[in-house]
């Protein structure tokens, strides 16, 4: 079976040479085969060593690594392998002194590899690919083994194992880095716009920031206005301004931009493509109200939905507004609020009994309901994307022992927000759900699913629930003078500016504040009060306290659609559900699909002002591609060997990028590749019964060498 | 001398066998789950030495049986979830290549759980390192592999 592989390398250097891309002089140094005898390996590499010269560099990273294993025994190991022309280490090999013991070893050594035995090359390949570069080799012939994360760190007690392991990651790194080609990234243009997923906060202002820069921005919602969870909340910490007041005008400004194109009540339904070239497809869902525009461009010249409301005081259908938690009706046809932008009624096609009511209520001049409306599918392609899916909450009747949805005073805190606000469904007046009546007593149990590690909530802490909180007791000590606010805590975690001043000024205002995990709520019969549960850490004694009404700061959890969303644009999760940041200190908006970015709560729990910086980041980050016009794409993709290939097309339909196609050529069929649609997956070349695929950085006698080098290459 | 986590430094020296185990694992999800055991300290035995592609779909079978060759004691392939493959499937197919490895290492006699495949995500850090520490105990528990004996006689 390795018989088949053998002339691999060979039929490459013929194919390299037609393909422009490897110079001459690189293609000798592939020719021979490192496996070619299975039976004498040892000859074969004799033969790369003729031309190969690897300089090997070693990382201490301060005590990182060198703290855990003997660097001088895997320097002098170096010294002994095969191809080596060079080692030496170094502190810090990242640093700028380090990068220049590389520029002059390759200068002073003539070398023709690099190899550093440092960190992950998932944090550190492009800071010395582009040291490589700077020495004048190709960027593409450096090679990194891993003894950090995948050493040192992980076999901190284990110094020889640690040791013989970074030796052998060095021989394996050397193995391949002799076998290394020249490769030329390709560019390709960037489609000047690009996509934010979600409009809440965060969305809407990298939109804006997009929009401002002279992107043109498609904007994304799933619901039928923009806004998300800010638009629901009362005030906000510690400014108590409030959040009508700050969002409300970014609401208006988004729907005023010529730049950004607002799809409400819409969802991305399907993308392909990679960076600077997405084609996203969007499905517009059934709204059954037609904007003005649309109108037009069926010929109502005038019509359209003008936000007049007619059509809903006749709908005979009422059902709860899930805007406002349940907590006050709306009809088949709606708008969430008031300050809805755009001013647009949907009909919930769920509950609408196609009366045709609203279609006489709104009259033959506006024509805006259509019954029949269908969902819509809309292709647009834009350079990149940013996903900001934004957050629910936490289905806290889950925690049983708390009462929610069982007893009727026991309530979310963002059903507190709805109460409490002017807008909301009791104009401000908080009352408890029982009894209509003005609460004396409201206790609020904070981590209520977060920081739980009894496997019903959330590990994690929600980090903006101590702060709202404080928020809500301040807002009940202000607006119902003689009522107290109770608040059950862990800790209270008042991380950010001007927090901890907000935390001392609601100690001082009132607020009682007792040390301890609420162990369980009961409910009185007759009175609907509560008796709340706990354990005074702080007093050391059981507390058993009669409240009013209870409110939960549940934790959040990911939106419910943003699983489905992340899949679409290939964006990794972490196991809480968040999505996942390319790195969380050095690239935390950036992702590992190139081009998407995240924006706010769906990379994890943010509160407002970090949401917008966070949102502001990635609005930056996904310009940069957009401006510069052009990005290069890693060089990683496939090609076919042609005198190998058997022409029996099976790769074809294995590529999930259908970019392989069957071509006569030379009167026979053979495979080709598209290459700007290739990712370089290499699922074609993993399974190509002959062989004839040729996996640019990842080619199967690279491969085969670092096997062999792993395993036939021990004892130099 | 035991080390934190579950298992202990093992004897080592001249003539002492230690496990030759090869890992083949993928760019974005396993990879990256290795790293992120790394930056969480989580402590594994040092046996499996790793070889990174973009996908376990690029794992040719043949791959796996080259390193049995040479006289790997133990192969690891490693990718993401199904479902979560960065390159939307490459991790199915790569199972069902390495189904057909297991058929055919128990075909030819050798003990097919010296191969394993798993999914780690990028997330899964503690899943790394327990993976690593069951790996290494099942091949030392299976001894040298028999091809290496063989070689000798």
């Amino acid at each position: 079976m390795a018989e088949k592989k053998k002339a691999t390398p060979k039929k490459t250097e013929t194919k390299k040479d037609t393909k422009k891309e490897a110079p001459v002089k690189e293609v000798k140094k592939q020719a021979p085969a490192p496996e070619a005898q299975a039976a004498a390996p040892a000859a074969a590499d004799s033969t790369t060593k003729q031309d190969a010269r690897i300089g090997v560099f070693i990382c201490h990273c301060g005590t990182n690594i060198a703290g855990s294993m003997d660097i001088e025994a895997v320097q002098d190991y170096a010294k002994t392998l095969p191809n080596v022309a060079y080692v030496d280490n170094y502190k810090y090999m990242c640093s700028m002194p380090g990068q220049s013991v590389i520029n002059k070893a390759v200068h002073d050594n003539k070398l023709t590899g690099v190899v550093v035995a440092a960190c992950s090359p998932r944090l550190h390949e492009p800071t010395f690919r582009t040291a490589t570069k700077e020495s004048g080799l190709n960027p593409f012939r450096f090679e990194m083994a891993n003894i950090r994360e995948q050493n040192s760190w992980v076999h901190m007690h284990d110094r020889e194992g640690s040791t013989d392991k970074a030796k052998d990651a060095v021989r394996i790194a050397v193995a391949k880095a002799a076998l290394l080609q020249d490769l030329f990234p390709k560019t390709v243009p960037v489609e000047k716009a690009a996509m934010v997923v979600g409009a809440g906060v965060a969305g809407m202002q990298a939109a804006l920031d997009l929009a401002s820069a002279g992107i043109k921005t498609y904007l994304i919602e799933s619901d039928m206005s923009i806004g998300g969870r800010m638009s629901q909340l009362d005030k906000t910490f510690p400014t108590l301004d409030c959040s009508q007041c700050i969002l409300t005008p970014k609401m208006v400004d988004v729907g005023r931009s010529d730049m950004i194109e607002l799809m409400t009540w819409s969802e991305v339904h399907e993308v392909e493509g990679y960076i600077g070239n997405f084609d996203v497809t969007v499905r517009k869902k059934a709204r059954g109200v037609l904007t003005p525009k649309e109108a037009e461009a069926r010929g109502i010249v005038g019509g359209g939905c003008n936000g007049c409301g007619d059509c809903e005081a006749v709908c005979p259908v009422v059902k709860p507004n899930e805007f406002e938690i349940g907590m006050k009706p709306r009809k088949a046809i709606y708008i969430n609020h008031p300050q809805v932008v755009p001013l647009l009624y949907t009909i919930d096609f769920n509950s609408c009994i196609k009366c045709g009511l609203c279609v006489t209520a709104c009259g033959p001049e506006k024509r805006a309901v259509d019954l029949e409306s269908k969902d819509e599918f809309v292709k647009v392609k834009v350079g990149t994307a940013i996903l900001a899916t934004g957050y629910d909450i936490f289905p806290i009747e889950k925690k049983e022992e708390w009462g929610y949805k069982k007893f009727e005073n026991v309530i979310t805190s963002l059903e507190f927000e709805r109460l409490i606000c002017a807008s909301g469904p009791t104009g401000g007046h908080l009352v408890r759900p029982s009894d209509g009546q003005t609460p004396k007593r409201v206790a609020f149990v904070l981590c209520a699913g977060s920081r739980d590690n009894t496997g019903t909530g959330k590990p994690y802490c929600s980090r903006f629930c101590c702060m709202y909180s404080l928020k809500h007791a301040h807002q009940i000590i202000e607006k119902i003078p003689g009522c107290t606010p109770y608040l059950f805590y862990m800790d209270i975690r008042s991380f950010g500016k001007m927090y901890e001043e907000f935390y001392y000024r609601i100690q001082d205002e009132g607020a009682k504040f007792i040390r301890g995990r609420v162990a369980n709520i009961l409910e009185d019969k007759v009175t609907k009060n509560l008796h709340v549960h706990t354990d005074d850490t702080l007093l050391d004694r059981p507390v058993d306290m009669e409240v009013d009404m209870v409110v939960l700061a549940a934790a959040v959890q990911p939106s419910a659609d943003t699983n489905r969303t992340r899949k679409l644009f290939g964006v990794s999760c972490s196991m809480d559900g968040w999505l996942l940041e390319a790195h969380p200190k050095l690239n935390p908006c950036g992702t590992t699909t190139a081009g998407v970015f995240l924006a706010g709560v769906c990379q994890g729990p943010k509160d407002i002002p970090d949401t917008v910086a966070s949102a502001e980041g990635a609005a930056s980050a996904a310009s940069i591609p957009i401006h510069k016009g052009e990005v290069e794409l890693e060089p990683y993709f496939a090609t076919c060997i042609e005198e190998k290939c058997a022409g029996c097309g099976m790769c074809v339909n294995l590529c999930p990028y259908s970019a392989l196609s069957l071509v006569e050529k030379n009167g026979r069929q053979v495979m080709q590749v598209t290459e700007a649609k290739c990712k370089g997956c290499g699922t074609c070349g993993g399974f190509c019964p002959g062989g004839a695929i040729w996996m640019n950085h990842f080619s199967t006698p690279q491969i085969v060498a670092q096997i062999d080098a792993f395993l036939l290459g021990g004892e130099q | 001398m035991s080390a934190p986590g579950n298992f202990a430094i093992p004897e080592r020296g001249p003539g002492i066998w230690q496990p030759k185990i090869q890992g083949i694992v993928c760019n974005w999800c396993s990879y990256a789950g290795a790293d992120l055991a790394g930056g969480g300290r989580i402590q594994y035995p040092p046996d499996v030495r790793i070889v990174r592609v973009m996908c376990t779909g690029r794992i040719d079978a043949l791959f796996v049986l080259k390193a049995f060759a040479d006289g790997a004691d133990g192969v690891l392939v490693s990718g993401c979830h199904f479902g979560d493959c960065h390159y939307l499937e490459g991790n199915y197919k790569a199972a069902k290549r390495m189904f057909m490895v297991k058929r055919l290492m128990k075909s030819i006699g050798l003990d097919d759980r010296r191969f394993r495949m798993t999914f780690v995500s990028a997330s899964e850090g503690a899943k790394w390192g327990a993976v690593i520490t069951d790996v290494v105990s099942t091949v030392r528990e299976l001894g040298p592999s028999p091809i290496t004996e063989f070689k000798q006689q």
